[in-house]
């Protein structure tokens, strides 16, 4: 692994963690949202903790060329460039929401950045116009939160580290927040670390995914690659499913559907008004795609695809998880398919076929 | 109602300026020694705790005692004084003060203290994040957020050096407005049977004691009413 690479956030800590080691390394890009996704005790936030400073393990941190930690370096917590949202809010309760917000902002001599987030930026994009001159504690949990959010953005950070922000939270704050963190991830550039044990909030809101267990990575890359490896956890699981990016191609007011132009073809989606040339986030449940061998006559199902099968694996004695690529010329965006093994056998599939994949429901998130 | 006499006066306004100068004194000493011994892992550190929670067990006459070692002509109270042209400390109000901040010393410093604790690492952990040095996290963060510890500490230790008399009688003695506090005002009174300046100066302490009690419970209750 290379020490101090531009463009990169490069994390290796090894370490005692409670009954297991942690010896856990990872290089993803330093773009977009990084979800670390593991289950509950598997290391994630001690990672996170690390990168932060907060805790010293042995090991080596780098991003975007700066060296924070390596053996005998180790820059402070407060000499990092960081933003850190907590799981609670910890908001300062002695000072106000404006105060909150302004504790990590730069403070005079040093002339703003031309690419800082202004404070009439962060309260805009997180809602807190009406909130600013409140005591912390008259806000409602998810309030809280967004402060904490708005506090670490206006701290002008160049990389952002969030440790389950949501799963304090009950589920109609989630949502009430997720819109929130889209919209934090279209309108800036910032890299964020994002650590989660909820695999929705990784389909919303991931690009790239480090998965953990036990102490160790198990896997880092693209969502989607991840998603769509059948040696990882993920493709076996019931939920299985694809996650990536569209672009809005058309919208048919008449219907209420959207055509969204993905790697290898072309998706239909009922859905809300949307201009051509955003972006849609698009999840696709591996249950709810199906293959045939040719296009169908006539069908209710709006998605039939050409794509080739990539490769197949058995999920349990009678199932089949299929990995597909769509196209049948190149290969385009995978998608996963969950079949009967009976199916697999009588229509004779086999890996590099030619087949047609029936999507019936494609869920978009990003709005 | 007769007039007060005058010789009443003298050891209040004494003693309140003790009480001040110990409590300001034990602020600024006790605020770094809380503040370690509610961060630090070193292992020794309740042995700290231990030496600096002694003088609530031991009898204000041994620790006279050592004061009195301490600060007379053949101590080091008696090498300090001497670069005044001094030939002690004991039985001056300076060896007063620094009796009374050794005496006091485990009433601010417990309060603080668990303020301290209370209020957990996150705090300092956000501050940091937030690109806060420990120094500027120190003043804007743990020392607002302990203030009911300092308040408490404050009123405490300000409370306790009024009230002290064992320590004063042993290195201090009874010499008018210089060591004779009230305390040693109220015994001096009662030898030579003036009953009623007693009853007035013991008066006095039993109101004072009470609005310091509710003070202390007023504070608390402003401090869970702010947790909650």
């Amino acid at each position: 692994m290379t020490g101090a690479s531009a463009k990169t956030i490069t994390a290796a800590f090894r370490g005692a963690l409670g009954t297991f080691a942690l010896d856990a390394s990872f290089s993803v890009p330093a773009t977009g949202v990084t979800g670390l996704f593991g289950p509950s005790g598997c290391g994630k936030t001690t990672i996170l903790r690390c990168i932060a400073g907060l805790q010293r393990l042995d090991g080596l941190c780098a991003v975007d060329g700066d060296v924070w930690q390596d053996g005998g370096i180790f820059r402070p917590p407060h000499e990092r460039p960081i933003g850190y949202v907590f799981q609670e809010a910890s908001l300062f309760p002695h000072l106000s929401v404006r105060r909150n917000l302004l504790y990590g902002a730069p403070r005079g001599k040093e002339p703003a950045r031309s690419d800082a987030i202004a404070f009439d930026e962060v309260l805009d994009l997180l809602g807190l116009t009406v909130l600013v001159e409140r005591a912390p504690q008259n806000l409602s949990g998810g309030e809280r939160q967004r402060v904490a959010i708005g506090r670490a953005l206006l701290s002008q950070p160049k990389l952002l580290l969030m440790d389950e922000p949501l799963s304090a939270l009950d589920r109609l704050t989630k949502d009430e927040i997720l819109p929130f963190l889209e919209r934090l991830h279209e309108r800036l550039s910032l890299p964020v670390i994002y650590v989660t044990h909820d695999m929705s909030e990784i389909e919303r809101l991931a690009d790239h995914l480090v998965l953990m267990r036990a102490g160790s990575v198990i896997g880092a890359g693209p969502l989607s690659a991840l998603q769509g490896d059948p040696a990882l956890p993920l493709a076996a699981t019931r939920e299985a499913a694809m996650s990536f990016d569209g672009d809005v191609e058309a919208y048919d007011p008449a219907y209420g559907i959207l055509t969204l132009r993905v790697d290898g073809g072309r998706l239909l989606a009922p859905s809300s008004e949307a201009r051509p040339g955003e972006r849609r986030r698009l999840r696709i449940a591996a249950s709810d795609v199906s293959l045939a061998g040719a296009p169908p006559p006539g069908s209710t199902i709006l998605n039939v695809l050409p794509a080739r099968i990539v490769s197949h694996a058995a999920s349990g004695p009678h199932e089949m998880t299929v990995v597909l690529t769509l196209g049948h010329a190149h290969a385009g965006q995978r998608l996963l398919a969950r079949i009967t093994r009976r199916s697999w056998e009588q229509l004779g599939f086999a890996d590099g076929a030619p087949v047609y994949a029936q999507v019936k429901g494609v869920s978009l998130a990003r709005k | 109602m007769t007039a007060l006499p005058a010789d009443i006066w003298q050891p209040v306004r004494l003693t309140v300026e003790l009480a001040a100068i110990t409590t300001v004194l034990l602020l600024i000493l006790g605020t770094p020694i809380a503040w370690w011994l509610a961060r630090s892992r070193a292992r020794w550190k309740e042995a700290v705790a231990t030496l600096v929670a002694m003088p609530l067990v031991l009898p204000p006459t041994v620790l006279g005692f050592y004061l009195l070692l301490l600060l007379g002509p053949s101590g080091p109270g008696g090498a300090l004084a001497s670069l005044w042209g001094a030939r002690t400390l004991a039985f001056t109000f300076e060896g007063l003060v620094i009796g009374s901040v050794v005496y006091s010393i485990p009433f601010v410093v417990q309060p603080i203290r668990n303020a301290f604790v209370a209020m957990g690492e996150r705090p300092m952990e956000v501050a940091a994040t937030l690109r806060a040095s420990p120094r500027r996290a120190f003043w804007t963060v743990a020392v607002p957020l302990a203030r009911p510890g300092f308040l408490t500490g404050a009123v405490l230790g300000f409370a306790h050096t009024v009230g002290e008399f064992g320590v004063v009688l042993m290195i201090g003695g009874n010499i008018p407005g210089e060591t004779k506090v009230l305390s040693v005002a109220i015994y001096d009174f009662v030898e030579t049977s003036q009953w009623y300046e007693a009853s007035i100066l013991a008066a006095g302490m039993v109101v004072f004691a009470f609005v310091v009690i509710l003070a202390m419970m007023l504070i608390e209750k402003r401090v869970s009413r702010a947790g909650a």
